[in-house]
């Protein structure tokens, strides 16, 4: 029991130690998603035909947002609410690239997905890929998602977190749906500045 | 704490169109947003204010194929719409058609609605006499990316 007491006392001490030497983790008022078992790369199609993949952002911030164009309510308040983040950073902004994935590939066409995101601001992107790697790749980010029946049509249900990804891809936050964008954007610039290392 | 003073900023910004139905019924600041030329399906937004107790039933819109009323809820974090059967109307009391909550799915839409657009909207409610009434609205589109003025934190 002795033994055990001090091989505690030692690990603690260890610990304490330990965190005296880094930088304190910060506080974020979303989701710390830092170290969690997520694969945020990708390969995606844009508007323009490119495929795309988080090599094309390295040394940004990428925001990313599963979503759907049909969405009458939660995918375009996230986007204008991302419009809103982008303009609260100021010069920061451009450290920022907010990507907008499909679904709902079936009815997003590329054309649909570049006017839809012109609307909000004509650097978000628009990604879109086969039904297949669109669940690969929801899979990857722990997003749900599933088709509703809804009269002659169907609607989505899906995950309204917002993902941010520090300048190596890594995923580092989750931006709930209820959050401002104040709050997005002071935990954004938290990031930004953070020398908290991984 | 600067949200706050915006939100209200915002509030007495926006336009406010109300319309008064013989039945009592008070519709306030209808609106639309508006959407891209493929896009199929969108959403309208109001306030609805019955003198005495009522349900909404069926919204119709010349604008779209279909119009079903949906309710939005969020659950860790997971966003699920469904369609409801009806809305009730306490007496008095402001029902809010809103991002976050209740709206009006207009889906199979015969064009592109525009921002500045006059949508019309056809109400149908109905009261605990079972009287069926209709009452017609003009909704305002509003740009997409126009913001979430009513949207997110009250």
């Amino acid at each position: 029991m002795k033994r055990r007491f001090f091989l505690l006392a030692g690990t603690a001490g260890m610990l304490t130690l330990a965190a005296c030497e880094r930088e304190p983790k910060p506080h974020y008022i979303g989701l710390d998603l830092t170290g969690g078992d997520y694969k945020p790369d990708f390969k995606l199609s844009g508007p323009d035909g490119r495929v795309y993949t988080l090599a094309d952002f390295k040394g940004k911030y990428v925001m990313v947002f599963f979503g759907f164009t049909q969405c009458p309510d939660v995918c375009p308040t996230a986007l204008s609410r991302a419009v809103e983040i982008r303009s609260k950073l100021g010069a920061d902004a451009s450290k920022l690239q907010v990507i907008f994935i499909s679904i709902d590939p079936e009815r997003d066409t590329p054309e649909l997905l570049g006017e839809y995101m012109r609307a909000f601001d004509p650097t978000f992107l628009g990604l879109r890929t086969d039904p297949q790697n669109t669940a690969q790749t929801a899979f990857n980010y722990k997003v749900f998602y599933r088709r509703v029946a809804s009269g002659s049509s169907y609607t989505m249900d899906h995950t309204a977190i917002s993902y941010v990804l520090d300048t190596q891809g890594r995923m580092r936050l989750g931006l709930k749906h209820q959050m401002t964008a104040d709050e997005c954007a002071q935990d954004i610039k938290t990031l930004m500045t953070s020398k908290y290392t991984l | 704490m600067t949200y706050l003073k915006s939100f209200a900023a915002i509030s007495l910004a926006v336009l406010s169109f109300s319309a008064l139905a013989d039945s009592g019924v008070k519709i306030s600041e209808p609106w639309v947003r508006a959407t891209v030329p493929q896009q199929k399906a969108t959403g309208a937004f109001m306030q609805i204010t019955a003198a005495k107790p009522m349900r909404l039933l069926e919204v119709r819109s010349p604008v779209a194929g279909v119009a079903e009323i949906h309710e939005m809820s969020m659950s860790d974090n997971m966003m699920r719409m469904r369609q409801v059967k009806d809305i009730a109307l306490p007496a008095g009391k402001a029902v809010e058609l809103k991002p976050g909550g209740y709206h009006v799915m207009l889906m199979e839409l015969k064009g592109q609605v525009k921002a500045g657009d006059k949508v019309p909207l056809t109400l149908v409610v109905e009261g605990d006499n079972k009287q069926r009434e209709t009452i017609e609205v003009t909704a305002e589109a509003r740009a997409l990316g126009a913001g979430n003025m009513p949207a997110m934190k009250h």
